[in-house]
């Protein structure tokens, strides 16, 4: 058995060390958690989306001291009890609301960071697997908690997303049922999307994140440059206290204070959104309570789900569903296409220099169109050119990664 | 640094152009766009909009209106003729062929001078809804254009209204007559019948939930369909939305059953006030919390800068 010191004092550093190894943990994960110099503030997106889940996590909890999962008392438990009986009820909810929009945008930020500098491949994959895996569960997390509320977007976009399960000319009606619990989306299915928003999702989230981080531990985080080299060395440099010679940084306290200034500056826009800007996160046609013989003029999902969304639209209904399903898990694939041996900026990587500024354009022009209405020829036509664009650059990918220039 | 800065811009841009995408630019080509008209009332828009038949007839009818608002009219003379209409909008007045006559106490303050001349000549000429009516004098205030024919006598009621009943009304007053004899605002417990009262006995409590039954079939009959309770509307339209509808139902929801309700500007604006009060009422702890938490988050990040530089001053 180890040694324990009798005279320790209970809980000083040394009792708890003797039986936690608390300093070892802290170096392992914190200390001597090396991270290289060579970086901008977009490799504190990720803290940041870790601070944004703690945030979620707890003006979730406050919310769900009040709300209550009935069909016929979930729209005044959120509109009325939280918003104007609760004490800083509102404050609360437009947290929870503008944090789950701002999650994805800071999620979307952190993903196309990490295909700008292949931060995705040779030892990375499986930080970019577990990061995919934590992008289904936020978007299942998301679509659940809108469900909640109960208003007519709830309802409808419920409506017909679990449509989308019936596959087509498939005619799976019965999985539809099966997962609504009824015919139409009622109190079963508002029940059940209420266990998995506030308990299983986000037990599974917080599995993934832990997932996601130990999946960092070993590969490191990559640099701009996507330099490789040996961290050992670069470690003990530092440690010498040859910190200028030194290509790395250890995570606290050096890299902490930077994640918390961006912290920072994300917060003050985080708030202004929550204070004086709140619409574009709470969809004014939720304000409408549920109602299932009126159909809403436009439905469409929250920003995050347009441009997926638009790709289910241009086409046939089968099509339509192939191209949604594929579109879903393609990034997931994203370091088995790309067949260059390159980790670099995409500056440096000619042709996918290209891909990568037309695939960002192209989902921010597939995410545009996904709001509008279908009934404009020409917008239509934009959203099919750019459904069509988007596959068209996933079959590129390997090609153009295959004949790139080894730097 | 100065990298940094360039790739902030990028991120700053791009979020920007997905904001404008999804927000602005989606709003604009999804709502089709109504002029406003200032909350006067002249006619223009349903003689545009009305059927050819019509056409003439609403012509017509405008611009005698607009003869009798150039009349001099005599509020003392008009106390005669108000009386009849305190026939009708008495207290505690029941339903009346689909609702319960309003209170006419700041009828003065909230409506248009025009309107109010338009709705004594013909009630549902006024309120465009005289496509509902075969014979326009089947509108539940209809019997009116009987009782009141004389341009000189409209005009005498109206400058009585402009005279007694102009008193500044409270946001709620605004909304109770305008409203809410169509509209409930459950989060202000009222309904088509005004405010809930509290009661003693479950039975009593029971009786009235009938009587509010009873008068929300008779709204329905008139309407149609129920008016929904307008307890979020402020948060469920747009300000644009609301006010153009207010001022003309046809222009948004075209052959809706709602009738034009003739509000003045300053009529509206307690309207709004009203119910953004009761949908949005954290409006104003938001106004003096929010400079708190920002001012809270910018010391915070100055902080973390100071900090940041001091840890990263000797790295490089
Ligand atoms: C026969 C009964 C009756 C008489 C007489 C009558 N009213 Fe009315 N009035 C009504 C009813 C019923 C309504 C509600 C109509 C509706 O909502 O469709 C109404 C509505 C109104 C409104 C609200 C209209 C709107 O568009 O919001 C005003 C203002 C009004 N009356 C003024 C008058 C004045 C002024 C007179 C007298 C010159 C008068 N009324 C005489 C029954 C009457
Ligand atoms: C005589 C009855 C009546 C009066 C008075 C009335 N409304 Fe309505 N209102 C209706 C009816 C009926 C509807 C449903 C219309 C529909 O769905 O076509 C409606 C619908 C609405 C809507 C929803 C429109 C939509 O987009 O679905 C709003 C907002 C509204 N009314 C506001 C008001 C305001 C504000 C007032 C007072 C200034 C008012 N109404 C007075 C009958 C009335
Ligand atoms: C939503 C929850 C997520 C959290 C909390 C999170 C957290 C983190 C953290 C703390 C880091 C290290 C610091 C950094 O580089 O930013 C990181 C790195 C990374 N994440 Fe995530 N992440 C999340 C989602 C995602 C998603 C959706 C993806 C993409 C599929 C992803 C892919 C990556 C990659 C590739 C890296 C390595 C970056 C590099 O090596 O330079 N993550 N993540």
């Amino acid at each position: 058995m180890a040694h324990f010191d009798e005279n320790a004092k209970p809980f000083s550093a040394q009792w708890l060390d003797e039986r936690l190894a608390i300093s070892t943990v802290r170096k392992v994960l914190a200390f001597e958690y090396w991270i290289p110099k060579n970086i901008n503030f977009l490799w504190a997106m990720g803290m940041v989306l870790a601070a944004t889940f703690g945030i979620l996590v707890v003006s979730g909890i406050f919310l769900l001291m009040y709300y209550q999962p009935g069909v016929d008392t979930a729209f005044d438990s959120v509109n009325y009890l939280i918003m104007t009986e609760v004490g800083y009820g509102w404050l609360w909810r437009h947290v929870h609301g503008v944090g789950a929009s701002l999650v994805f945008l800071i999620i979307y930020i952190h993903m196309f960071t990490g295909i700008y500098y292949g931060s995705y491949k040779r030892g990375r994959e499986m930080i970019w697997l577990s990061g995919m895996l934590l992008f289904v569960l936020f978007s299942a997390e998301a679509f659940s908690g809108y469900m909640l509320p109960w208003g007519q977007m709830s309802y409808w976009a419920g409506m017909v997303i679990t449509n989308l399960f019936s596959g087509g000319s498939l005619e799976a009606y019965g999985l539809v049922e099966w997962i609504r619990g009824d015919y139409v989306p009622g109190q079963a299915f508002l029940t059940r999307f209420f266990m998995l928003h506030v308990f299983l999702l986000p037990l599974v989230i917080i599995g993934g994140i832990v997932f996601h981080f130990a999946t960092l531990r070993l590969p490191h985080v990559n640099n701009q440059d996507g330099e490789d080299f040996d961290f050992e060395e670069a470690a003990e440099l530092y440690k010498a206290g040859k910190v200028k010679e030194s290509k790395v940084i250890p995570f606290q306290p050096v890299f902490l204070s930077k994640d918390v200034f961006v912290m920072g500056i994300y917060f003050i826009l985080f708030f202004y959104l929550v204070f004086y800007n709140f619409d574009f996160a709470m969809d004014p046609v939720n304000f409408d309570p549920a109602d299932g013989l009126k159909t809403p003029a436009h439905i469409y999902p929250e920003w995050y789900f347009l441009w997926s969304y638009e790709i289910l639209r241009p086409f046939s209904k089968d099509l339509g569903l192939i191209a949604f399903g594929i579109a879903q898990v393609i990034f997931l694939a994203l370091p088995f296409l790309d067949r260059s041996p390159n980790v670099a900026p995409a500056s440096k990587r000619g042709l996918f220099h290209i891909w990568f500024w037309l695939m960002l354009i192209d989902v921010l022009v597939l995410t545009f169109m996904g709001k509008l209405p279908p009934t404009d020829a020409t917008f239509a036509f934009i959203g099919l050119v750019s459904a069509v664009l988007f596959f068209v650059l996933w079959i590129a990918l390997p090609f153009i990664t295959k004949i790139e220039k080894k730097l | 640094m100065n990298k940094e800065l360039k790739i902030f811009g990028v991120v700053a841009f791009f979020t920007l152009l997905l904001y404008w995408g999804v927000e602005p630019f989606a709003h604009s080509q999804m709502h089709k766009h109504v002029e406003g008209h200032g909350f006067t009332y002249d006619g223009t828009a349903d003689i545009a909009e009305a059927s050819a038949e019509k056409k003439e007839a609403k012509t017509a009818f405008w611009a005698d209106v607009k003869k009798i608002a150039a009349l001099e009219g005599d509020a003392v003379a008009g106390e005669a003729t108000f009386g009849m209409c305190m026939g009708c909008h008495m207290d505690g007045a029941g339903n009346m062929g689909g609702v319960i006559p309003p209170s006419l106490d700041h009828a003065g303050a909230i409506y248009d001078k025009n309107y109010l001349i338009a709705l004594i000549k013909d009630p549902a000429m006024a309120s465009n809804v005289d496509h509902k009516y075969a014979d326009t004098m089947m509108h539940p205030m209809g019997s009116i254009k009987t009782m009141v024919t004389e341009p000189q006598d409209i005009a005498n009621v109206v400058a009585y209204l402009k005279a007694n009943k102009s008193a500044e009304p409270t946001a709620k007053e605004a909304f109770s007559e305008a409203c809410a004899r169509c509209h409930a605002m459950r989060y202000d417990k009222a309904t088509q019948l005004g405010d809930t009262p509290t009661f003693k006995y479950k039975k009593d409590e029971l009786a009235h939930e009938i009587k509010v039954i009873e008068e929300q079939d008779a709204v329905k009959a008139y309407m149609g369909k129920l008016p929904p309770d307008l307890s979020m509307i402020i948060r469920a339209r747009s300000h644009h939305f609301m006010e153009t509808f207010v001022e003309n139902p046809q222009s948004q929801l075209a052959g809706t059953s709602m009738p034009r309700v003739g509000l003045n500007e300053a009529g509206y604006e307690k309207v709004e006030e009203y119910l953004s009060d009761i949908g949005d009422p954290s409006k104003p702890a938001r106004e003096i919390a929010g400079p708190w938490v920002i001012g809270f988050m910018i010391l915070f990040t100055i902080l973390a800068y100071l900090w940041k530089s001091s840890l990263w001053r000797d790295l490089h």
